[in-house]
């Protein structure tokens, strides 16, 4: 998880995980979209890589790279137990607005006081 | 056709390295949704987690103010939790220091803000952290906390099952 986190630590490669969220690409493609220098570009997904967070596959001449649905399953499994925290404070809270709405409804309707 | 009591689950993203990105709709205008979150006496029956007690210590909802909650767990264990409010601009922001006590010194800035649309709020808080470390410790505190709720869950489901098998029900 911690090589995971470190690895989305930096900007440009979280970028590039923002990027291939939305289809694979080859590395010509990051470069030009993020304008970064190839060098840069290769040593971030060599980082992405190692973490297990995109994986390579060689299509023609090109090399495309792709974000591996394991790491990010990972990564979301991770953040569930917090994500269930705030889940059920906010069902909690959801509770307190819809018997602040009962009540003023009941004022509006002229039941209650 | 969406039920009117649908307000969909809270989302939570990791926007940069330092910090977290929460966001939830409520069925609810803005001003009222703003309105219950900084009601002193409506705290306890939504902030913490259903089987812990939660006390409101102090909350003066105002730029400079202090609040600070007192949690209870079920086996008695206490903690507390504090900040100060910086910016408070109903119905639209607040902006809070947050600061559990057993881990003080490690103090994140969350901004709340509400957006209406159509009736309904949508409600975003980032928190920001001092450090990565910082933050993935507040995640990793939150699924410590998860684990330790599913485990007293899972009794209470247990006690249940027996209380069934005992009255013969199916």
């Amino acid at each position: 998880m911690q090589e995971i986190l470190s690895a989305l630590a930096e900007p440009n490669r979280l970028q590039i995980v923002e990027l291939l969220r939305r289809k694979p690409l080859a590395v010509g493609e990051i470069v030009e979209r993020l304008g970064l220098r190839q060098p840069q570009v290769s040593k971030h997904l060599r980082v992405l890589s190692d973490a297990g967070l995109v994986e390579v596959r060689p299509v023609g001449q090109q090399r495309i790279y792709r974000l591996r649905a394991r790491a990010l399953k990972d990564l979301d499994n991770w953040l569930d137990p917090y994500r269930r925290t705030w889940d059920e404070r906010f069902d909690q809270f959801d509770d307190v607005l819809r018997g602040l709405k009962q009540k003023d409804k009941e004022k509006k309707d002229g039941h209650g006081k | 056709m969406a039920m009117a009591s649908s307000t969909g689950t809270t989302k939570v993203t990791l926007p940069s390295d330092r910090e977290i990105l929460i966001t939830r709709e409520f069925d609810a205008p803005r001003e009222l949704v703003f309105k219950a979150m900084t009601d002193p006496n409506l705290i306890p029956r939504w902030w913490g987690p259903r089987r812990y007690t939660t006390t409101v210590d102090k909350m003066d909802v105002r730029p400079g103010g202090a609040w600070r909650f007192i949690m209870r767990e079920p086996d008695g264990r206490e903690s507390g939790f504090r900040g100060e409010y910086r910016e408070v601009v109903a119905p639209e922001r607040i902006v809070q220091t947050f600061e559990w006590e057993p881990m003080a010194g490690h103090i994140s800035v969350d901004t709340a803000t509400f957006t209406e649309r159509d009736g309904r709020t949508l409600l975003t808080v980032r928190s920001l952290f001092a450090s990565k470390e910082d933050r993935d410790g507040m995640v990793q505190s939150g699924m410590e906390k998860g684990l330790a709720e599913t485990h007293d869950r899972f009794a209470e489901l247990l006690a249940e099952l027996r209380e069934e098998t005992r009255s013969g029900a199916r």
